[in-house]
């Protein structure tokens, strides 16, 4: 009798949300594929109500930020080359991030350590350049970025090892160590006095400065083909590195779990130690890809975020390869097109922010959709 | 002490058991009473038809061996479970209780073996944390109010203490102090003395005395014996989810009660076979391991392991097992003194292994097959399928910086179909496989690698019946095959028919080692509980 009565004192929640089993592949991208068309729906209504641009005006003025405007000359033109750059140094980052992560090691240090690897091959840029020549100057730089890049993460690496320290909070602090790092620089080595900023190094003899009109008769002048090379060779070492090595395998066992790692014989802190470096190292050598192949100066705004955004790709594209590679690309463009909106509108460049958060927000919230599934009161009780 | 009444024959301490109150509590209502209440989780009865009731000015042992429900039973009355069938009254009133909140308001306090304390407070910031009142505390009324507490039940606490800086026995003593506050007339304490020193569970137990002295109902959970004996007015016993019965301590001994705990034999239909050429495969002697509070956990163990037979492990949970077999796997920082000597099945050749760890157990080409007690959190990687938990102990072999995956992938395959492991696919993830398939894939890499000694810590804990033979039939192979195998188990009945010798560890002591074709539940049961037979080893 206490039993039916119980029943009824307890309220059922209208919406209950539980875990379900693993979508098929259709499914789940159907329900992505839903929600970015939605995402569209959402951007182009904002933009209205800002602009009062039309659809098809706002996606012109998109394509327009994002590929530029001459289709005919496509791969010759500037806004490609810097969308495409752009793409490729977000992925790389992006990558760069992947196997920290897939150990469960929160390195989001990476805007710190892209800074060293900058500031690094600035330093080298500026001292060196004199006694070493051109190709051997930019290996030097290439390789010392990569180690500088190491290094800065494998100190909160080293630390959360042997102490068992928090790496979020750490990696997180190395950034704003490394950001002053480079403030400092640029008031010690300024260009004018009182600019506070380096201007191009080496603008004179271009030493140190990747190449830029390689490949030139093919895609134009303004290529950043090399940037483009690097990555790839990037990402297909990371695909072989994380899906065929032994190290990939050791990291995927001591992100499960440590207790299992220890008695596989895996020893936990070596494997901690050298992903984290090999994780800043990448971050390092994309710091020099941007100073040597693209600004050939170092500042705070170096990194552009990229470090943080790339956090975003990695968990979007799953630490997948492919995957990564299309958000990497889906973001930039989305940025590159609404600055373009904004600046034609004559709004602030935030309104790019707010359509990126648009799209994020709805792709975000698709997972929970692929993840989980809603129950409703009513349907609950017929069942019963 | 107990010992001398060993003689008494079993029969007539059986008699004493009963289902009626104690003559002393006659006259109050009981502070609590369970009627027929039962819980099932799936198929498993963790509780049926339980009843019996605790009145005030008494202190109640809850007697069970892991696994008879005693756990569960504490969580209905503390509103985390609620309870499929029958009913708890309190005060003579039938309650449903949803929430620890609701249960709390009924007067039950619970602590748990893990202490919910926040460690950067004091006693008193603690105590006082979570009661209801008025918006600005009063700290001067409060702590008066904590004083007189402390005074009136004799605890010894220092209330401006911070939580860090505390030993586990001052913890506990908050946890209660803070239950008492808060107005708890019916405390359930959760093994308390597991982790005190016998000068602490002393004066635990003088404070329970004096909660009984103020009317307050105790319930302890716990299976050491002699402390029920000291401690307890009644003792209520559980086996396999069942109520056994109440028992008045007084007409109570040590061996009726393992008789009650434990019951009688139950036959397994398992297949033993006769040991044969039985050599020493790994001798350990004086061996002590600490734990991080620098407590023994394993204290001077010594014994043989051989080649050919099956040494089953008996004790209750937390008696050093698991440290024991992580000390021979190489995962476990040993103290000065302790040896473990490997005799090599091939020339006899012997490797002392403290000092080493598994990497190089492994590069002297030991082969140690070791099934712990945590299947997913440390003998697999969850987050991968067959083929990937395979290569977990082989993926090294080799000078290639790439894994070979055709070996593991072909080894996956044999043991899906050798061992009828059930999954959607040899990629699926392991941690979605049930807990008896998760054991499977386990046990099948473990014995794979041809090793010479096998160890497994509760190699059938919640797996059913058919699985559960499945590897009982596993491990009598591996020991017809000239492995030495180690078999730490919950299950007496198992223990007794599968096992070759059984050696019982208590505290971290070993209480014995005994044949098991000779021997009974009761004997090992008591040996578990630290009285040992016929030695007088009580303190």
């Amino acid at each position: 009798m206490s039993n039916n009565a119980e029943t009824k004192k307890v309220k059922e929640p209208l919406i209950r949300i539980a875990a379900r089993d693993p979508l098929p592949f259709w499914k789940s991208w159907g329900i992505r594929i839903i929600a970015f068309l939605l995402a569209f729906v959402v951007y182009v209504l904002v933009v209205y109500a800002f602009t009062e641009l039309t659809p098809v005006e706002t996606f012109k003025y998109i394509f327009k930020g994002a590929f530029g405007t001459t289709p005919k000359r496509l791969f010759g033109e500037i806004t490609l080359w810097k969308t495409i750059r752009d793409i490729m140094l977000l992925f790389g980052v992006a990558l760069a991030l992947t196997p920290a992560f897939k150990m469960r090691y929160w390195n989001i240090g990476g805007e710190g350590q892209i800074l060293i690897g900058g500031l690094m091959s600035i330093i080298i840029m500026r001292c060196v350049s004199p006694y070493i020549q051109d190709p051997w100057l930019i290996v030097v730089m290439a390789v010392c970025s990569a180690l500088a890049g190491a290094i800065w993460s494998a100190i909160p690496g080293i630390f959360k090892a042997t102490h068992n320290t928090n790496e979020t909070l750490f990696t997180l602090m190395m950034n704003y160590i490394a950001i002053q790092l480079v403030a400092f620089i640029n008031i010690v080595w300024e260009k004018k006095k009182g600019s506070g900023t380096l201007g191009m190094i080496n603008a004179d003899t271009q030493q140190g400065w990747l190449p830029q009109e390689f490949m030139s008769k093919i895609v134009g002048d303004d290529g950043y083909a090399f940037i483009v090379l690097f990555v790839v060779l990037i990402a297909v070492f990371m695909f072989f590195y994380m899906k065929r090595s032994k190290h990939g395998y050791e990291i995927s066992v001591v992100g499960d779990s440590h207790n299992t790692a220890r008695y596989a014989g895996i020893s936990v802190k070596q494997v901690i130690i050298r992903t984290a470096a090999i994780s800043g190292a990448i971050c390092g050598f994309i710091g020099f890809l941007i100073v040597s192949g693209s600004s050939h100066t170092v500042s705070v705004d170096t990194a552009n975020s990229r470090g943080f955004t790339a956090i975003i790709v990695a968990w979007l594209g799953k630490l997948n390869v492919f995957y990564m590679l299309l958000v990497s690309a889906m973001l930039v463009i989305l940025n590159n097109g609404a600055s373009e909106l904004a600046s034609k509108a004559g709004l602030n460049i935030s309104l790019s922010d707010v359509l990126t958060g648009v799209v994020l927000f709805f792709i975000l919230a698709s997972e929970l959709f692929v993840n989980y599934k809603l129950i409703f009161r009513h349907s609950k009780r017929e069942e019963a | 002490m107990e010992i001398n009444k060993l003689s008494d024959t079993i029969e007539s301490d059986v008699a004493s058991v009963t289902n009626d109150g104690v003559e002393k509590c006659k006259g109050y209502t009981p502070a609590i009473e369970f009627r027929n209440v039962s819980k099932s989780f799936g198929e498993v009865r963790a509780n049926h038809k339980i009843s019996f009731d605790v009145k005030p000015y008494e202190i109640l042992a809850l007697l069970g061996e892991n696994g008879s429900g005693k756990t569960t039973l504490m969580n209905i009355l503390s509103g985390i479970y609620y309870p499929d069938e029958g009913n708890i009254f309190i005060n003579g009133i039938p309650v449903d209780i949803h929430s620890p909140q609701e249960s709390f308001k009924y007067g039950i306090g619970m602590i748990h073996q893990h202490f919910k304390l926040v460690e950067i407070f004091t006693a008193a910031e603690n105590i006082i944390l979570g009661t209801k009142g008025k918006q600005i505390i009063d700290m001067k009324a409060m702590r008066k109010e904590i004083q007189e507490l402390l005074e009136r039940y004799g605890f010894e606490l220092d209330i401006d203490k911070k939580i860090y800086n505390m030993s586990v026995s001052e913890k506990q003593t908050v946890e209660i102090v803070k239950m008492l506050y808060r107005g708890a007339s019916i405390l359930i304490l959760d093994e308390p003395t597991a982790v005190l020193t016998p000068q602490e569970t002393e004066k635990l137990f003088s404070v329970l005395r004096r909660m009984r002295e103020h009317g307050k109902s105790v319930i302890i959970i716990t299976h050491k014996l002699n402390e029920v004996l000291e401690i307890s007015d009644r003792v209520a016993v559980l086996r396999k989810g069942e109520y056994i019965g109440t028992v008045e301590t007084a007409q109570a001994t040590s061996l009726s009660l393992t008789e009650m705990m434990v019951g009688k034999k139950v036959d397994m239909d398992i297949k033993r076979t006769e040991p044969q050429n039985t050599k020493t495969r790994i001798k350990v002697d004086n061996l002590t391991c600490l734990d991080k509070y620098g407590v023994k956990v394993l204290d001077d163990v010594s014994f043989e392991i051989k080649a050919g037979e099956i040494l089953g492990i008996a004790g209750i949970a937390g008696s050093g097992q698991k440290e024991l077999l992580e000390s021979i796997a190489g995962l476990q920082q040993t103290e000065q003194g302790s040896s473990i000597k490997y005799y090599s099945p091939q020339d006899g050749t012997e490797s002392q292994l403290i000092g080493k760890k598994t990497k190089h157990i492994k590069e002297l080409g030991i082969s140690f097959a070791f099934v712990p007690e945590d299947r997913l959190g440390m003998g697999l990687v969850g987050s991968m399928g067959m083929t990937g938990n395979m290569m977990l102990r082989s993926y090294k072999n080799g000078i290639s910086l790439f894994t070979n995956e055709t070996v593991p992938r072909n080894l996956a395959v044999r043991v899906l179909n050798e061992l009828e492991v059930v999954t959607p696919g040899i990629n699926t993830p392991v941690k979605r496989l049930s807990g008896g398939n998760v054991q499977k894939v386990l046990v099948g890499r473990e014995i794979s690698n041809n090793p010479t000694v096998l160890m497994t810590a509760y190699a059938v804990r919640g797996l059913d019946i058919n699985t559960s033979l499945t590897i009982y039939k596993l491990l009598d192979e591996q020991k017809r095959a000239g492995v030495a195998v180690v078999y730490v188990g919950e299950d007496l009945d198992a223990l007794l028919d599968l096992s070759d010798r059984i050696m019982v560890l208590c505290g971290g002591k070993v209480s014995g080692i005994v044949d098991a074709r000779n021997t009974t539940k009761q004997e090992i049961g008591l040996m578990m509980t630290k009285v040992a037979g016929g030695e007088s080893d009580d303190e």
